[in-house]
Parts: structure tokens; sequence; C-alpha cells
């Protein structure tokens, strides 16, 4: 049975002098430390317009708990978010109010763009609707559903988070001046193991 | 034969309530275009004496506010803290769907309407669905009404749900968000099961239903009788007796039955004023007439009476559901009319007819014989009515769907007039818009 | 005939009709607001829905009773009877060169937003309105929507990702 120190009991903590520097620290790069900080603690700013607004909701209630990743917490105000996910469809007269709280956010700031409407204007090709939000704001992952299931809006946020990790987010908006524009059905896949050779006949 | 609320009611209509409705108008609703306002922001002067009023504000609230009731804006004149007149500004989800109907063939149609009242997307699927079949003249067979009565139950049970998750969390149990949803996650299971999606279903089609329920249904349906039920005890336990839920619902935005009527308000806001009424009791549609079930009305018309009226109205689905499960009869799904339901698809390698027919009706479409017709349900809002009016060919010529939310939110200014800016969130939720059927 | 229709036709004949079991008066526009005020009194309590159909394209109808001209607008108003539980439904013809009603906010302030509406889509404008400007579309949209004579408003769509799949 391991014995557990009673407060001021040290007699069984090893003091190991310079050579506990080894796994008592942690060394990192600055930059992976910002990286995994800003991927870790993604608020998201409530942009909930229709139909997808649901299934966000949804993918932050208990069932499927976007709390695991630290982004519950959806703030109404846009000056305490990090991620802006447009989930549904951007009329003409809600188009400068987008644009209006996008701009409020600070940077660094990412945007997801949550089902077909918000991607690319969805079923609705017509005088009201504006054809996919990247007209409006830098888009860096596209979630395409209608609406996107809970499963798949997970999948955007976790390729967000994982992209922001590798730094290839950062990469690409410098590269395009605007949003990353990754699109989920494009990904290469994970580096997989390659499998055992097998002795088969 | 009708109640003595109804007689009362239409009787005050002619004795000059609508001189109340008139009086309460003027002192409620904020008239204005947004140029006057943002004058008046500048320099607040009482409108009726013109004096200089540095007290008096009008705030603007929304259209991005946390996203229970979507894009929502209200223009709040104050003075201090309370709120005088108010002016709710819709069409910030404007999505021109009108206007998309009239280029979809009428079986595209329901994946159009579906996703107005995204809440409850069978509703509107439904009466498009009776509409087009009114016109068409064709009978839909007993087994797909059955289906489609209890599909729209389910409905009406997660769509209140919703409410009543939306609603405490507005009010600041946010714990109920939390369990409103677990609930609704099981009914959103059962859905995906038969209909293949979560929202947005496209299931009730004109003809019948999509496709026959899965074996095993009824094994899904008890599951869902015996979980939600006793959930529903907890929040009562939960929410009813809470001094502070109470507080905050409890006379807070009174609705009078007279002045709901003059308001075109159906639905839950309505029977919560005490006033009797419900299609699927009064006008029956589908099978409401062989099935067993209560309408729930309310006492005073306040906030709260609409979220018990609403949680009610849950045991009062479950209970239809409860009975479906025995008396769904056998039969098909869908008509047999070769016209207008797509033949099965094993019968297309078959048969040129069928072939020619699957062609004919995903390409052309049906064509609908020349006419115009209203068709109304009982949606968890109100009364969602669809006006079609076709030219004899395959598309709708005019299609316009009457959005029970957009009436009921008329009654926004009149439930807040006077009342203290933290009322107005609570009034707006108890109204419960969707917003997607108000902007259409 | 119903005793709604004979009652109103005893104050001025209203034209009638039914469609798919319901039936429908075709008042004028003179007429327009005297019926609805009647039918008020005998106990439709209720305005439904109003809306505005544009019969622009449509081939010709053949649902309008005797004496009436079809004009391109119609204005549709859905009343109801609670205590008979009757539906009526009222469809005005308006002229595209003037096209003009008087507003039924007097008579029930619940048609408020949907006479809105339709000045929003379709350019019918309703005398005796309290607000009458846009509720739907930006207030500086120019045109109006939902008239057949102007388009869907439908992008070209771009595949761009199609050539490099092939």
């Amino acid at each position: 049975m391991a014995r557990v120190p009673i407060l001021g009991d040290v007699s069984g903590v090893v003091d190991e002098g310079l050579e506990g520097l080894d796994h008592n620290f942690v060394t990192a790069r600055i930059e992976d430390l910002v990286k995994w900080s800003r991927a870790r603690s993604c608020w998201p700013a409530t942009f909930g317009l229709a139909c997808c607004a649901i299934e966000m909701m949804a993918t932050g209630a208990a069932h499927f708990d976007l709390a695991r990743y630290g982004m519950e917490v959806f703030r109404a105000s846009p000056r305490q978010a990090d991620l802006m996910i447009v989930a549904g469809r951007v009329s003409q007269k809600m188009a400068p109010v987008l644009r209006q709280i996008y701009d409020q956010m600070m940077e660094p700031k990412w945007v997801i763009s949550m089902g077909v409407c918000a991607s690319s204007g969805g079923m609705f090709n017509n005088y009201a609707i504006v054809q996919g939000v990247d007209q409006i704001v830098p888009v860096d992952v596209y979630a395409p559903g209608c609406p996107p299931g809970p499963e798949t809006l997970m999948h955007a946020i976790l390729t967000l988070h994982d992209q922001i990790l590798t730094g290839e987010l950062t990469r690409r908006r410098d590269r395009t001046g605007g949003g990353a524009g990754i699109d989920l059905a494009q990904m290469p896949p994970r580096e997989q193991p390659a499998p055992e050779p097998t002795d088969a006949p | 034969m009708t109640t003595p609320v109804v007689d009362e009611a239409v009787g005050a209509m002619d004795m000059g309530s609508d001189e109340r409705v008139r009086r309460r108008d003027r002192s409620a609703v904020l008239r204005m275009t947004e140029v006057e306002a943002a004058e008046l922001a500048i320099t607040p002067r009482n409108p009726i004496t013109g004096e200089v009023a540095d007290e008096r504000m009008i705030l603007n609230m929304g259209p991005a506010h946390p996203s229970t009731h979507g894009v929502l804006r209200l223009l709040l004149e104050m003075e201090g803290e309370t709120v005088l007149r108010s002016k709710p500004i819709i069409g910030y989800l404007h999505t021109g769907m009108e206007k998309t109907g009239e280029n979809l063939t009428f079986l595209q149609g329901p994946t159009n309407v579906t996703r107005m009242d995204y809440a409850s997307p069978l509703f509107s699927e439904l009466v498009f669905s009776l509409a087009t079949e009114q016109l068409l003249g064709i009978e839909v067979p007993t087994r797909a009404t059955w289906i489609r009565m209890l599909m729209c139950e389910l409905n009406r049970v997660s769509s209140h749900l919703l409410f009543q998750a939306t609603n405490g969390m507005d009010l600041g149990a946010v714990s109920m968000m939390i369990y409103g949803w677990r609930e609704r996650e099981e009914v959103l299971r059962f859905f995906e099961k038969v209909t293949g999606l979560r929202m947005n279903h496209n299931y009730i089609r004109p003809g019948g239903v999509a496709a026959d329920l899965p074996d095993g249904w009824q094994d899904d349906i008890r599951h869902l009788l015996e979980i939600i039920p006793p959930r529903l005890d907890e929040y009562e336990i939960l929410l009813n007796n809470q001094p502070i839920f109470r507080a905050r619902l409890q006379g807070v935005g009174v609705l009078e039955p007279a002045e709901a009527l003059a308001l075109s308000v159906t639905g839950p806001i309505l029977r919560a004023t005490g006033y009797d009424w419900d299609l699927r009791r009064d006008e029956p549609y589908l099978a409401y007439d062989q099935v067993d079930f209560d309408v729930v009305v309310g006492t005073c018309g306040d906030s709260f009476d609409r979220y018990a009226v609403r949680l009610e109205e849950i045991r009062q689905s479950l209970h239809i559901v409860e009975q479906i499960l025995d008396l769904m009869p056998d039969g098909d799904y869908r008509t047999q009319d070769k016209k207008v339901t797509p033949p099965p698809r094993a019968r297309i390698d078959e048969s040129m007819e069928a072939l020619i027919h699957h062609f004919k009706i995903f390409t052309e479409g049906f064509h609908v014989p020349e006419g115009e017709v209203y068709a109304a349900v009982e949606s968890p809002r109100g009364e969602l009515g669809c006006y079609i009016v076709s030219d004899g060919g395959p598309k709708p010529y005019r299609m316009h769907i009457r959005g029970p939310s957009f009436a009921n939110l008329q009654t926004l200014p009149h439930l807040m007039h006077g009342r203290l800016i933290a009322d107005a969130v609570a009034v707006i939720s108890s109204v419960d818009p969707i917003m997607g059927e108000v902007d259409r | 005939m119903s005793d709604t229709e004979a009652t109103v036709e005893e104050a001025a004949p209203v034209p009638a009709s039914t469609s798919c079991g319901q039936s429908v008066l075709h008042p004028g526009r003179d007429a327009y607001l005297g019926t609805v005020e009647s039918l008020r009194n005998e106990g439709y309590c209720s305005a439904i829905d109003l809306t505005v159909v544009d019969y622009l394209t449509h081939p010709g109808r053949t649902d309008l009773p005797e004496g009436i001209e079809p004009e391109r607008f119609e204005v549709v108003v859905g009343l109801i009877d609670h205590a008979r539980r009757t539906r009526i439904r009222l469809r005005v013809q308006v002229p595209a060169d003037d096209p003009t009603v008087p507003s039924l906010f007097d008579l029930f302030p619940g048609t408020e937003a949907m006479e809105r509406e339709a000045f929003d889509l379709f350019g019918v404008s309703f005398e005796g309105h309290p607000d009458h400007s846009r509720i739907l579309l930006p207030e500086d949209w120019v045109g109006h929507p939902l008239r057949k004579d102007e388009g869907i408003g439908a992008i070209p769509v771009q595949f761009k990702a199609a050539s490099e799949r092939r």
C-alpha cells in the first residue's frame, strides 16, 4: 500500500538535488506553449443564427459536451471570445452586424463556418442570403452539413485545434492574408504507422 | 359548442376592448425610424411634452445576443430601468423562402419549409403536405396519417423541451439548459433512427411519409415514455416552487384573452391567457379526433402560465404517443397514386413505366391542379398555416407560410411595457419565438 | 350558402365562391373594410393571416366568380370564428397602377406586421397603417422581391475543385 505522506512528514520525499531537474521541469519553446494555450482555451462567441445554432447548443450540452475542450463558455461579448462559429444562414441585413462582431474580437481570432448556408449559401441561392460568409469574414474551417451534426462540428473544432497546435493555421493565414480556408473533406489524413508486414502465404 | 371563456372574450371584443388595445398600443409600441431613434439617443425628449428628459434613453438590444432566440433586435425606450415603449425589429434571418418555394417542385417543397421553424420542422412539412394533398385531392393512407401524428407529437415534445431549456437558461437556471437537452437528445435519437436526420428531416412529404417506421420502433417509444415523465417531475420540483423562478415569472408579461385575439396570437400564449382554443381538438386534422388528450389552459396569462402550459403539454403529447403506440394501423406509408409517389427503387430496374414515373417526378415534378387552399395545424408555437396557389404546374405559383411566431412577436411591446429590463428577457423567452419562421 | 355569406350578402352583395371546401369572399376594394367589419361583428374574432399574391405570370384564373375583374395583385385575408369553428377567406383585387388598399389595423391590430410584410415584399400599400415601413428587408432595399417580375437573384455556382478531382 502506498504511503501517503502526512503534512509535514517529508521522510518519503526523495531529494535528488540537481539531478532531479530532468524530470521535475517541463521545457518547451514559448511558441509551443502559446499555441497549446490558444488551442486549449478557445472560447466561442455566440453567433448562432438559425438551425445550426440548435445543433451548436446541442454540441455544448451534456451529451456531446464541448466543456471537455474548455469551450462550453459561449461568450456573449465578442471582446472576450477567440472563436466565432457562424452557425446559420447570413442574410443581407445581418451581414454588417456579422462584420462588426468579427471586428470587435481581439486577435488571435478564428472563424468556423458551420453548415452549408454559412459556407456557401447552402440551398438558398437567392437575393436574401449572402453566398458564403467568406465574403465577409476570413474563414478558417468550413464544416459542411445541413445542419452538421454535433460530431461534424466537433470534428471541425478539433481540426481547428490541431491546426493551431501545428502552426499550420497561422502559416495558411499568412499565406492567404485572410482565413485559412480548411475544408474538412480535403484534409490530408493523419500519418498512420505502417502496418506490420505479415508473412501470409 | 363554446366555453364561457370563449364567449366572454368574443363579447369583450365588441365592448371597446380594442380601444383598450389601442390605448396600450399607443403607449407601448415604439413607432419611429432608426434615424429618429438615433436623434433621440442624443437629446432624449419626453414625447408628449417635448421637454428634455435625460432619464429617458433608447437602448438597442440585439440582434447578436446569446443565441437562444435567434436574431431578434429590440429598440427599447427606457426611463431608468423601466421599459416604456419598444419595437421589435426583425428581418435579420430573412431567407427568401417563399420566393425559393416558387422555384422548387412540390416534392422539394418540404425541404424548403422544414427550415423555417427549425425547432419543430415536421410541422412545417406537415402543413405543406396537407395543403398540397388538398389541392391534389388525394387521400393519404391511415398508417401514414398515424405515423405523421406520432412524429409530430414527438416533435412537440422536443420543441417544448427546447423551450424549457432556453427559458431556464435565460432566467439564470443554467442547469435547466443541460437537462432539457438531455431529454431532447433521446427524442432526436429516435428521429435519426426513423428519418435519418436529427433536424430538418424532410420526412413528411405530399402523399405520405418518406419511409416506414423501422422494426423495433415500439421499444424505442416505450423507452422514451419511461424516461421522460419522471424527469418532467424533476423539473417541476426544481423550478415550480423555486422563489426566484416564481418571482421572475409570476405577474410578468400579463396578456388578456381579448388582447391576444386582437393581436392574432395563437398557441400556448393564447391558451395561457385562459382562452380555450386548440386546433387539434377544435378543427381536427390527421387522426386527432381518435385520440384522447386534454387541452392545457392557463389562468392569468403571465409568463409562469406560459411555462406551465408548455410543460403540461409535453405530458399530454406523451399521452397521445402512448395511445398511438397501441392504435397504429397497418398499411402503406404513402399513397399508391403513381403520379404522385415515386415507385420503389427495385421496380425501376424491372418496369419501364416505373422508370418514367421516377424520372418525371424527380426532374419535372408532379402537376398539381389549379386552385388555392389554406391548411393549418397546431404547432408548438401556435397556428401554423400554409397558403398555396397553384397554376396547374409542377411548382407552387405562390407559397405563403403563416408563421405563428410572426404574429406572436407583436405582443412583445405590450408585455414589456412598464416593466424592468430584466423582465424583457423573461418575456421574450416565454413568448418563445423562432426567428426562422418569423423572417422566412 | 352559409349564414355568414347570407348576412353579408344582405348588407351589400359580396361575390362568394368555394375553394377546396373553404369559403372565399371576393369584396371589391371599396367594400373591403365594410365586409371585414361586418364579419367581425358576426363573430370572426381573429385575423389569422394577411398576404398578397402577384398574378402577373399566371396563365389565367378560372376560380373567380362572375363580375370580379382580375387584377395583378390580390390581397388575401384569413379570418376565423372560434365560436362557430369556421374560417373565411377574403380575396381583394388590387390593380398594379394603384396598389393601395385600406389597412385592417383598426379592426384587427394583429395585421400590423402582416401588412408591413406585404408592403415590403410586394409593394402593396395599406392606407391608415401606423408604421408603413419595411420589416424583413433592410430599410434601404430597392425593389419588392416577391413580385413576379423580379428574379430570384441567384448567382452562378462555381465548382472550383471539379477540375482537380479529375
